[in-house]
């Protein structure tokens, strides 16, 4: 299918929980709701036409200091997913607030999205509801803040942590 | 009555007595039944290459669970990223995968390239799968080395190191550097090809192919190290696809995904290239499919050797091939610049392969991303200008806003840049999607159910890269 094409079927399955829907340099990007992220994520991967059986990437962008977003959302949170039965692939995105950094975790559906969410959680500071076993990944559990916002300040020294166990 | 006599009469008691043979013997506590024991393997350990810990709960020999614990290597790339021009993230890529750095390069040049909208020369195209390929043989080498010498085949891990090296001195003629080579640039790369690098990398193929041919004798059929690895470590197709494995993993387990053929990048699409799969998703059919992937890539790679376009040849704009480019220089300090710009000067030996003549061939002629020649820079005050413009803070490579994921086929499976830019000269966000996390986050399924022996090779077959994993 044509970038084109799954953006027509996305919208023709999931209706209101896709709130907008581009074609930007060659590949598909679709706008999410967050309340109905879940539900479509699962249209994702289980339509037969669509079938996006592998998520290949998760992470998130901080727009704090984005030129022209200061009323938007904070922060979005980026799925490429891809299929390999079907050979095409979707950018979902969703924005979520500063307030309530919450987005619903995508474990159930894609096992690996429980490494991404961590390291999203460990380093934008951003919870997945339902996630197993929420821990930061790269980061230790001693690091105060989440080090790829946009506020935390490149050159900022943590605390130094001896062995644990 | 001194402690040592203490420690003895302890000793000498009964209880103590048992709980030691309980313990040497592995038998647990007596009124509790046996008990798993928890092992850290790593994060510093002799038989783990990269610096990972893995917390295993062992009941005997057999592995019950397994928690991966990565991190080790962190070093804020991503971040790193964002606080300088998009060109100076370039060496940061290099250390991501540190094994075939020429792959990450041209990954991230492709990211801004599409952001920018602009097309590499057809030489910087060939130029660039033909390094790429020779980097997927040294990965492919260290892999195949450093999984046999865990099973205690050393002889092959030395072959293979060999081999490497010829390679890596073909790699090391081209970009200056074996390791960190930042060999490409967005919109080109950092030199032409050396004069006799067609020779060069016939012979680094024409040993590696030795080499291979040697260690397919000493290995592929070899008792103990099909013993040790068939079977193990199984990852099945649709557990690889749940786990967004992909590279050679998803391949073994008989998935024919391969980012050059399913949205092909540079010229792959005109390159003749058979995809090798297993079946069984087994350290032994990753073997074999990386075994088949080498010879693979020396094909690629010869194929785009012989297909590869010469540019245009620099005459002057008489058509008169250059003469006593001194003089121009001399002229040129003395303020006379006229025809300085169609002249070849003798550079730097430090500035090999990047005079004009080179520079066009390579260089996609778009005066927003490409740093001009030296000879214009140093010789027109329109190359002064656009080097400036270039260089200067706050200007520089200015991508229009926009963002894109840009996959291409590393050494370990997809390897993707998602580049957000905001229309200023650095990049509002650079992610870097790491082949080797997927496998590192599923291995704990390989790992469990299976015996402690074969975590090893396990994790080897995955080929972690620290430097990519943690970035």
């Amino acid at each position: 299918m044509t970038p084109a094409d799954l953006l027509a079927r996305l919208a023709e399955l999931a209706g209101s929980a896709l709130r907008d829907g581009q074609v930007r340099l060659g590949h598909a990007t679709a706008l999410a709701e967050r309340t109905a992220l879940a539900d479509l994520l699962r249209v994702c991967r289980d339509d037969a036409a669509l079938r996006f059986d592998m998520l290949m990437d998760l992470t998130a962008v901080d727009y704090l200091t984005y030129p022209g977003r200061e009323q938007a959302p904070r922060f979005e949170v980026v799925y490429h997913l891809y299929s390999v039965s079907h050979n095409h692939r979707l950018r979902v995105k969703v924005e979520v607030d500063e307030d309530d950094p919450v987005v619903p975790s995508a474990v159930p559906l894609w096992p690996i999205a429980n490494w991404f969410e961590r390291e999203v959680w460990d380093m934008f500071g951003i919870r997945f509801a339902g996630h197993p076993d929420l821990r930061r990944l790269l980061l230790y559990e001693e690091f105060v803040g989440h080090p790829l916002r946009k506020d935390y300040p490149v050159n900022r020294r943590q605390p130094l942590v001896g062995p644990r166990n | 009555m001194g402690p040592s006599s203490d420690t003895a009469r302890v000793l000498a008691s009964g209880e103590t007595a048992h709980r030691t043979r309980e313990f040497f013997l592995g038998e647990g506590v007596p009124e509790t039944g046996t008990e798993n024991l928890l092992v850290n393997i790593g994060p510093s350990h002799p038989a783990m290459h990269g610096i990972v810990r893995i917390v295993t709960e062992l009941d005997g020999e057999r592995v019950v669970k397994a928690d991966v614990e990565i991190g080790y290597l962190h070093r804020a790339f991503e971040k790193e990223c964002e606080i300088g021009p998009y060109n100076a993230a370039m060496p940061y890529t290099d250390r991501l995968n540190y094994v075939s750095p020429l792959i990450n390069n041209f990954g991230f040049c492709g990211a801004v390239e599409t952001l920018l909208g602009i097309e590499p020369t057809e030489r910087c195209q060939y130029i660039r799968v033909i390094m790429s390929e020779i980097s997927r043989i040294c990965d492919h080498l260290t892999c195949v080395g450093a999984s046999a010498m865990e099973l205690g085949a050393f002889t092959v891990f030395l072959y293979m190191i060999k081999a490497r090296e010829f390679l890596w001195e073909v790699v090391e003629s081209v970009t200056g550097a074996r390791l960190t080579i930042s060999y490409g640039r967005v919109g080109g790369l950092k030199a032409d090809l050396p004069p006799d690098f067609e020779a060069q990398m016939r012979r680094a193929f024409a040993e590696t192919r030795t080499v291979l041919a040697e260690s397919h004798k000493l290995l592929t059929g070899n008792r103990i190290f099909v013993d040790r690895m068939k079977g193990v470590g199984v990852l099945s197709r649709d557990e690889a696809i749940a786990y967004a494995v992909t590279g050679p993993l998803l391949r073994a387990a008989g998935v024919p995904f391969d980012v050059r053929r399913a949205t092909p990048y540079l010229v792959y699409d005109r390159l003749d290239f058979e995809i090798p799969i297993g079946e069984a998703g087994d350290n032994y059919d990753r073997y074999l499919v990386r075994m088949a992937e080498m010879e693979q890539s020396m094909r690629i790679a010869e194929q785009a050797l012989a297909q590869l376009p010469g540019g245009p040849i620099n005459v002057d704009h008489e058509g008169r091939p250059f003469t006593a480019p001194a003089e121009y220089v001399d002229r040129g300090k003395l303020g006379k610049t006229e025809r300085l710009l169609i002249t070849d000067i003798r550079l730097s030996p430090n500035l090999a392969g990047q005079g004009r003549r080179q520079h066009v061939q390579v260089n996609a002629p778009d005066k927003r991303a490409v740093l001009p020649p030296k000879e214009a820079t140093y010789g027109s005050i329109e190359g002064l200008m656009n080097h400036f413009m270039l260089i200067m803070d706050g200007f520089g490579i200015r991508p229009p806003a926009g963002e894109v994921y840009f996959p291409v086929e590393g050494a370990n499976g997809e390897l993707g840049f998602y580049v957000v830019s905001d229309g200023s000269d650095r990049p509002y966000r650079v992610r870097c999607r790491p082949p080797c996390l997927p496998p590192m986050a599923a291995l704990h399924r390989m790992l469990e159910g299976g015996m402690v022996a074969d975590i090893v090779p396990s994790f080897g077959s995955v080929n972690m890269i620290g430097g990519e994993l943690d970035r």
